[in-house]
């Protein structure tokens, strides 16, 4: 793909729907980072690919239906005429070898696109060199807020992102508790975020500007306000916004991030200075909040084989999802309930309204756990995690080699309290 | 100990009159409408008496044809559930921009745009499909009826009972606000404790007994009871599809049921196969899903490809070019459509060599579904093609099929897919392929072969008003669609900031009152069609000049289908037959052996419900009991011999002495 001129392709599939569209902003044909350049570029690539085989079949299918329409007496009519080993050598052989071509483009790109795979380039003909700085962002995917960590600055931020044009930026993404997507679209495609595993995206923008950022996976009510602003800055300009974030921010710790953490839609930006150390890799685990156990010591855990005794004292730190944190989401500011994170709107047909659904309405003959949600009597705990082993999912995603902090010791320190 | 609240959840779980959404004025005018409107239909049932008839002739039918109209008439009324779910949603992001928030807060429109899909692919496409196949297929194979002819019955009422549990959660409680697949964590306890995933499950495991069953029972109907001379490579195309989409059935519904059921256990029981707690993985979840979802789709299209050729292959006068690559193609989708499931979530962070895998397989597919179009294409080529309102589907077919196939192949390249997935090009790209492929298919199948169900044809004029509103309502409410998601505009959002989307939202809901007209257009060729229908008869039982068995019988058909199997020689067999001058035998019938109706179908899906639903509110007393009677039920009748009966020779004589006077009434 990086070899292909991409401004004149573009130009040539932008032509008829530029007729049909006049200025609108198609932002992912016309993106401002690299990353999402060579994707759009693809798109147009396959795209004339395939119409190499579109076009004639869609032109054939209306003139054999004009040509051989049943008042067209001139036609000729053969109805016996059903085979052709010529024809069905065509018919397969035509689509076969568009498909073995887009099969080699999409092998090739898809390995040169790989999210995971650090950038090459800058931009076309700027290569990266050992010498190129990395910008590295923690993304976590909150309950409907993105936050941002900026390890090597100690700040984070809520709904907003910046990083300097042309420098290649290194995200690692998880979520809190939902699953759901990031995606600027004039950045780069969109990678998954996900509770207790980490994804990795890089990607690089090139032009100065104000884009949108949004969560693109559906992820519960507070789902079609969960976006943020990401400013592609110069380098100054991303000193001085690292500095503002320094200036205007409050601290983050633990117990602020708990509060923070809570489901909460629409929220402005918000600045943090002063990040607690290793509350990425904690959120990562999901082991933010004190005496939970940390998904990778779980999972290093699991490595040797699980534990034998014990366990059940395990089952209370590795419970994680809160029941009823939705509550009261999604009814819009003119139904009763007071709107965001109010209480139960009135008449809610939820029935979950104050009473939990795992809590005392349990199936008969179980035993409510007066610790939270009662699994089914005498569950194993070791099976409820075993084989989740080290080729798992979490954290550092399939296909992606494990961060260095999942290693086979298990980092227990880092829910130290 | 006993308190009020104690003993009212002992008897109706966590049902409170709450539960009635009265406080919601759009549910409330629904809820009058359809009770009113419900309330007429039933009055009119009881005022004309009819409700012995549709008990004996209809409901405790296991007569094939009869169940397949009941299927097809569940998939229509189902359809204008649906699609009034669209028209909301269309409406709703046609205005909520800026400071207009719209009508529908995201607690109400998330239900909906889970409630149309849900409804648009399990309770109007399975249904279509079926109904199709359960019509068509005894027919085109010289059969009487099917294998297991109360299965048959007993399969349907379970997907009128899934259709009934989503109905009933739009009055009592609500529908789940995950999205059409539940993705956990979101779907689990902790994040949705309501009824909603609840209805969810039991609504899709209920009629996934009665999809799973029927899928089994007409495998076996097509491998073991085809007329004598009908090789497997004389079948026709309907049929060949018709078997890989029930082998498909067969292979992919139990992976549906086992997911739903480990989600049901999550949230019944508290395991944590799919929560974040305690190892749980929601990413299992979502392999598993679409381990069942990819095959789905092609359960669903492959019978309309087979609707395509049969229709093609017969307005054009000429028989199909390419059988044997037509059957090739067809059995290789089916074993492809199995190694394809990723593409569904390549953004979630699998390795390149994975997702360029899935991606390459994917794109395979459309070498055979490619092979198929110009199969179609040569068909036409050197035919003489009536444009009869079939032909037309099918011409709209191959126009808007082929675009939503090229957008498909588009978004199986994993980085384009990275750009497009989650946005409104991929909402556009299924629509393109489900509207344009399935619905095209099963409107073109409905107006062919209602003349072999009800003995008149369809009055063409409204069809092709509907054609043609549906075509362009299409096109009109997904193009914008398209070029939303190269803007970078993602699906289910109820409420936009950047007023500069908001004309292309409106022009697609513009479409979707084209399409409306459409639908109308098409319940209006339907009742005009009742009206004219001394006009409009089909005598001869063949009003097309078709070109399979099944034109080869009397419109209606008998209820034993054919007096005498029929011998087939070659494909298009009664093309055949009539080549060779073909006499009708007038003498030498029969009695003939023929199955019993029952109304046990009936009874066990009712109870079904009534369990379904006491497990969705936590009724316990009744969900046992009503489980027990499920149990029992089944085992005291499955003691009834009494099953199966003679049609009486003389009555086939009568039969068959009416269709002789009609036809030469005619001079046929």
């Amino acid at each position: 793909m990086a070899v292909l001129r991409r401004t004149r392709l573009r130009a040539l599939a932008m032509l008829p729907l530029l007729a049909l569209m006049g200025g609108c902003n198609l932002v992912v044909m016309n993106p401002s980072g690299d990353v999402a350049a060579q994707q759009s570029d693809l798109i147009v690539v396959s795209t004339l690919l395939m119409l190499i085989i579109i076009v004639p079949v869609i032109a054939a299918t209306f003139w054999f239906a004009y040509r051989y329409r049943a008042s067209n007496a001139q036609a000729k009519y053969d109805p016996d005429w059903h085979h052709s080993t010529g024809l069905e050598v065509l018919i397969w052989t035509a689509p076969l070898m568009i498909i073995i071509a887009l099969g080699a483009v999409t092998w090739i790109s898809t390995h040169l696109l790989d999210p995971y795979r650090p950038l090459g380039r800058i931009a076309p003909g700027q290569p990266v060199t050992p010498e190129t700085q990395t910008l590295k962002v923690e993304v976590v995917a909150l309950d409907w807020k993105w936050m941002f960590f900026y390890p090597d600055y100690g700040i984070a931020t809520i709904n907003e992102l910046a990083a300097p044009v042309d420098m290649p930026i290194e995200f690692k993404l998880t979520s809190a508790a939902q699953m759901t997507a990031f995606y600027v679209p004039a950045l780069a495609g969109m990678i998954y975020t996900m509770p207790g595993m980490e994804t990795t995206l890089h990607a690089v923008i090139n032009e100065d500007g104000v884009y949108d950022g949004l969560a693109s996976h559906y992820n519960g009510p507070g789902f079609s306000r969960m976006r943020f602003k990401f400013h592609g800055l110069d380098q100054a300009g991303f000193d001085g916004w690292v500095q503002k974030v320094k200036a205007q921010g409050e601290p983050l710790t633990r117990e602020s991030y708990l509060e923070v953490e809570k489901p909460s839609e629409g929220n402005p930006p918000r600045y943090f200075n002063l990040v607690e150390p290793g509350l990425y890799q904690a959120i990562l685990g999901m082991c933010v909040e004190p005496g939970k156990m940390c998904m990778q010591e779980m999972m290093a855990i699991d490595a040797q084989g699980g534990v034998a005794e014990n366990h059940e004292a395990n089952r209370e730190r590795l419970v994680h999802d809160r029941t009823g944190s939705h509550e009261g989401f999604g009814y819009g500011s003119n139904y009763g309930g007071g709107g965001h994170g109010g209480s139960e709107a009135p008449g809610a047909t939820t029935p979950a309204s104050g009473r939990e659904s795992r809590s005392e309405e349990q199936p008969e003959g179980m035993t409510p756990d007066e610790n939270g949600p009662a699994p089914a009597p005498g569950e194993n705990i070791q099976d409820g995690h075993a084989g989740h082993g080290a080729e798992g999912t979490a954290p550092g995603a399939p296909g992606a080699p494990p961060p260095a902090e999942s290693g086979s010791a298990a980092p227990a320190q880092l829910n130290q309290q | 100990m006993f308190g009020n609240t104690d003993l009212q959840q002992l008897v109706f779980g966590r049902l409170t009159l709450d539960a009635i959404p009265l406080h919601d004025p759009i549910l409330l005018v629904t809820f009058v409408v359809v009770a009113l409107g419900g309330g007429a239909l039933l009055a009119a049932i009881t005022y004309f008496r009819l409700w012995g008839y549709l008990w004996t002739e209809w409901f405790t039918s296991v007569d094939h044809k009869k169940i397949g109209i009941m299927y097809i008439v569940l998939a229509l009324i189902m359809l204008m559930r649906g699609f009034a779910d669209a028209l909301m949603m269309r409406a709703q992001q046609a205005m909520a921009f800026g400071a207009n928030e719209g009508y529908l807060p995201p607690h109400h429109y998330d239900q909906i745009f889970t409630a149309h899909g849900v409804i648009m692919i399990f309770f109007v496409a399975m249904p279509f499909v079926t109904g199709l196949m359960n019509f068509v297929v005894p027919l085109q194979i010289g059969a009487r009826d099917v294998s297991f002819p109360f299965l048959n019955n007993f399969s349907f009422w379970m997907t009128a009972a899934g259709a009934v549990m989503v109905m009933m959660s739009l009055f009592v409680g609500e529908f789940a606000r995950t999205g059409w697949l539940a993705f956990p964590p979101l779907s689990g306890p902790a994040y949705s404790p309501g009824v909603g995933v609840d209805y969810y499950i039991w609504a899709l495991q209920i009629a996934g007994v009665g999809t799973l069953l029927s899928g089994i029972n007409l495998v076996v109907t097509i491998v073991k009871m085809r007329a004598p001379g009908m090789s497997m490579m004389k079948m026709p195309v309907f049929t060949w599809t018709s078997l890989c989409t029930n082998v498909l059935i067969v292979a992919a519904f139990p992976v549906l049921t086992a997911v739903l059921t480990l989600l049901m256990l999550d949230r019944y029981v508290g395991t944590n196969f799919f929560s974040n707690d305690l190892g749980g993985n929601p990413m299992m979840y979502v392999n598993l899903i679409w381990i069942w979802g990819h095959p789905e789709v092609y359960i669903l299209i492959l019978p309309a490809f087979g609707v395509f050729s049969e229709v093609v292959s017969t307005f054009s006068g000429k028989r199909l070019f390419g059988y044997a690559s037509m059957v090739y193609a067809t059995v290789v989708i089916t074993i492809l459509s199995y190694l394809v499931w990723l593409h569904h979530f390549f953004t979630m962070g699998s390795g390149a060599s994975v997702n360029s895998f899935f991606g390459i397989t994917t794109m395979i597919i459309s070498i055979p579904t490619g092979a198929k179009i110009f199969n179609w294409l040569f068909t036409m080529y050197r035919g003489r093609v009536r444009f009869e309102v079939p032909m037309l589907w099918t011409v709209g077919f191959m126009f808007t099929f082929t675009i939503g196939g090229m957008t498909g192949v588009l978004l199986a390249v994993p980085p384009a897919d990275f750009v497009l997935h989650n946005s409104l090009f991929l909402v556009a790209h299924f629509h393109n392929v489900i509207i344009g492929g399935v619905l095209f298919g099963m409107f073109a199948g409905t107006v062919y072969w209602f003349p072999k169900a009800f003995g008149f044809k369809l009055d063409p004029f409204w069809g092709k008003v509907s054609f043609w509103f549906w075509l362009t309502g299409f096109w009109f409410a997904f193009a914008p669609l398209y070029v939303l998601g190269l803007m970078g505009v993602t699906r289910r959002v109820q409420h936009f900031e950047d007023p500069s989307l908001q004309i292309w939202f409106v022009i697609a809901a513009f479409g979707a009152v084209l399409v409306l007209c459409g639908i109308l257009a098409f319940l209006a060729s339907i009742v005009v069609a009742f009206m004219k229908r001394e006009e409009l008869k089909d005598v001869t039982g063949d009003p097309w000049n078709g070109r399979t068995l099944e034109w080869a019988t009397a419109s209606p058909p008998p209820a034993y289908n054919f007096a005498f199997s029929p011998i087939v020689h070659d494909n298009d067999a009664f093309s055949d037959m009539k080549k060779r001058g073909y006499k009708r035998p007038l003498e030498g019938f029969r009695a003939i052996h023929m199955p019993k109706n029952t109304g046990a179908g009936v009874i066990l899906a009712a109870l079904s419900v009534i369990c379904g639903f006491a497990m969705i509110w936590y009724i316990w007393w009744l969900a046992a009991l009503s489980f027990v009677a499920i149990i029992g039920y089944t085992i005291a009748h499955s003691f009834n011999y009494d099953r199966d009966f003679h049609i009486p020779v003389e009555d086939v004589v009568a039969e068959e002495d009416r269709r002789t006077r009609a036809l030469m009434a005619t001079g046929a």
